[in-house]
């Protein structure tokens, strides 16, 4: 069984009475463990199927097979947990709560999962630990560098022991050093804890740490290509 | 699902960030509900002043007067006419059976002296079912009885501030006063009834027997003579029968054919107190309504900033949402948020309510009462105002869509 497999996805937004096709007939298997690169230029629907799989948009027909759970049309409150409990995201924004410390912000997914203060509180030491900022946990976004945000979101896609990362644009606020430390990272906790990395990027460098790398174009996959390790 | 504590520190949080602008709103309710319970205060010691005069007349008391004297075509006023006799007390105890006692009263103004003391009071005489009638207790010695009507004993009851004025600290029973230089010996001393609604000292009184009254001391030329009578209905639903019973009996004493206007008047003063009882009730609810309109719009005041607080943390619920807030999350959060604005605000509102209501009676000397039961519904309704006001933000809140509220700037 597939980790995630998508059949036939089409999404069409309606712009007034234009209407835009943004995936059309998108199937894709995802097997676990994989780390992937997803690019294309902008409007090509790279970032809609991010959008799909990280369960935070419906795709207009078509089914989304998560570990064999088709969960294309559940509603809202269902894909909430879908996301607390199986997706880690990374922005490219970092998207972190301000005025909140780096503990309690990777905190957060724990919270909607009903989980007691005290193992929140450990569990997320740990987290922030695994990506290298032990000793930060009281530390507020803006006190931190952009490298070490994204490591606090990187720690808060992990707390909950999603199996899927999805990155969207990661390091696409970072310089090119700490763009490669936190690739770097992604690919320790990939090869790792078998974690397994969605990765959106238009960064020829950046794809270049995947193993495998499915181009889009006006909503279709155009290629869909795996890298021999070197 | 998130649990409370969980949201509860969260909203604090978000309240603390904008320190000035939570304060401002909660201002509304603090004000709403400090309004609330000062003017309750305010209202139920004016409904409570007139019960304590009712219960402090007696209960089903009706009280009859003689009527107007004619001079020349010019009317003198009730009272003023001599026509009510003891007799009459007599035959309306015996005769009308929804009434239980009669007292009837012969009154004058007299100087009191004792020793070195002298006091200028009300001098009643009367019987001793007037004691019964207004449900007044002794607090020293004994009420004169009927023996000492008959005999016309000069025995007096001294009212509480009669008591104070001529004795102050020596125990009054047993001594003699003269009073118009009659001498009178005191059995007892009355419990104290305080002010009647206009004032007037219920307690500035001496009472004697009207026998005693009528001979020793306000005789007139028409023997038998009272100035009113105090009658008791046998129960509060009887009132009405007694009031028919007696117009009934005085006029055929009193030989009033059916078209002549009565030569006395009765009134059924506890009628009438329970009306102004009535108003000044109206008048408290009023009040408190009025006040509650504040309340209300400290609500809208507590909408309008959860409005803004929505739009100002899209991004935030966005994030929330991304890592798995539920659509209840969301909107426990926000109303848990206006419910802690609301609450807190109850609380000072409740001390700064009960702070004004103090002030108001020490300040302008006007009587206040806090019932637990006006801050118990001031503080409640500044709760539903919250959830009320909190909820459609909340809404609004939940309905955000997570792709839009992750990139909004």
């Amino acid at each position: 069984m597939a980790l995630i497999e998508t059949r036939n996805i089409d999404k069409i937004y309606s712009l007034g009475d234009v209407e835009v096709n943004a995936l059309k007939d998108v199937s894709v298997v995802i097997e676990k463990g994989e780390f992937i690169a997803i690019m294309g230029p902008s409007g090509s629907g790279k970032s809609t199927f991010m959008n799909v799989l990280g369960c935070l948009d419906r795709p207009t027909s078509g089914s989304y097979l998560l570990e064999g759970i088709d969960v294309a049309h559940r509603d809202r409150d269902e894909l909430a947990t879908i996301r607390n409990r199986k997706l880690g995201f990374v922005f490219q924004g970092f998207n972190l709560l301000s005025r909140t410390s780096a503990v309690e912000n990777v905190e957060l997914p724990m919270l909607y999962d009903g989980i007691a203060a005290r193992e929140r509180r450990q569990r997320a030491s740990a987290a922030l630990a695994t990506v290298g900022l032990a000793g930060r946990e009281d530390h507020h976004p803006n006190q931190l560098s952009g490298g070490q945000q994204q490591r606090v979101a990187i720690a808060r896609a992990l707390v909950n022991q999603a199996p899927i990362i999805l990155a969207d644009e990661p390091t696409g606020n970072l310089d090119t050093k700490t763009s490669i430390e936190i690739m770097e990272l992604l690919v320790r906790l990939n090869e790792e804890s078998r974690i397994t990395v969605i990765l959106v990027t238009h960064e020829k460098d950046i794809a270049e740490f995947s193993r495998r790398r499915i181009f889009f174009r006006d909503g279709v996959v155009v290629s869909d290509e795996t890298v021999k390790q070197s | 699902m998130i649990n409370v504590p969980s949201i509860v520190s969260i909203s604090l949080r978000a309240l603390r960030v904008n320190k000035m602008r939570s304060a401002l709103t909660m201002l509304g309710i603090i004000i709403g509900v400090g309004a609330v319970i000062a003017m309750l205060a305010v209202g139920t010691a004016a409904s409570k002043k007139i019960s304590e005069f009712i219960s402090s007349i007696g209960s089903n008391i009706l009280m009859v007067f003689p009527g107007a004297t004619t001079a020349g075509g010019v009317r003198m006023g009730a009272g003023t006419q001599s026509t009510l006799t003891l007799a009459d007390a007599e035959a309306v105890q015996k005769e009308c059976p929804a009434v239980s006692a009669v007292a009837p009263v012969l009154n004058g103004v007299a100087q009191l002296v004792y020793g070195n003391q002298n006091w200028s009071t009300g001098v009643s005489g009367t019987t001793p079912s007037m004691f019964t009638a207004r449900e007044w207790a002794i607090s020293m010695g004994r009420v004169f009885t009927d023996q000492d009507v008959r005999s016309a004993s000069k025995v007096c009851l001294l009212g509480q501030t009669v008591g104070d004025n001529l004795f102050g600290a020596i125990n009054p029973v047993g001594e003699v006063i003269r009073i118009k230089n009659v001498p009178f010996t005191v059995v007892g001393v009355l419990e104290s009834k305080g002010q009647d609604p206009g004032g007037h000292d219920q307690d500035d009184v001496v009472y004697i027997p009207v026998t005693t009254a009528q001979k020793k001391l306000f005789g007139t030329s028409f023997p038998g003579m009272i100035r009113m009578m105090y009658i008791q209905a046998v129960s509060l639903e009887s009132m009405n029968a007694a009031e028919r019973q007696v117009t009934d009996l005085l006029k055929q004493r009193h030989h009033i054919g059916p078209m002549q206007d009565n030569d006395f008047s009765v009134r059924n003063l506890t009628q009438i107190l329970q009306a102004s009882e009535q108003s000044a009730k109206m008048m408290t609810i009023l009040l408190g309504a009025i006040a509650s309109v504040s309340l209300l719009v400290g609500g809208i005041g507590i909408m309008n900033i959860m409005l803004v607080s929505v739009t100002e943390r899209t991004r935030e619920i966005g994030i929330r949402m991304a890592v798995g807030a539920k659509t209840w999350d969301i909107r426990l959060q926000f109303v848990i948020e206006a419910l802690i604005l609301s609450l807190i605000g109850g609380i000072i509102g409740v001390i700064f309510g009960v702070a004004t209501a103090e002030i108001l009676s020490v300040v302008a000397g006007w009587d206040t009462v806090i019932s637990p039961g006006s801050v118990v519904l001031a503080f409640g309704f500044s709760g539903v105002v919250g959830i009320f006001f909190g909820f459609y933000p909340a809404y609004k809140a939940s309905l955000l869509d997570p792709i839009e509220a992750l990139r909004y700037e």
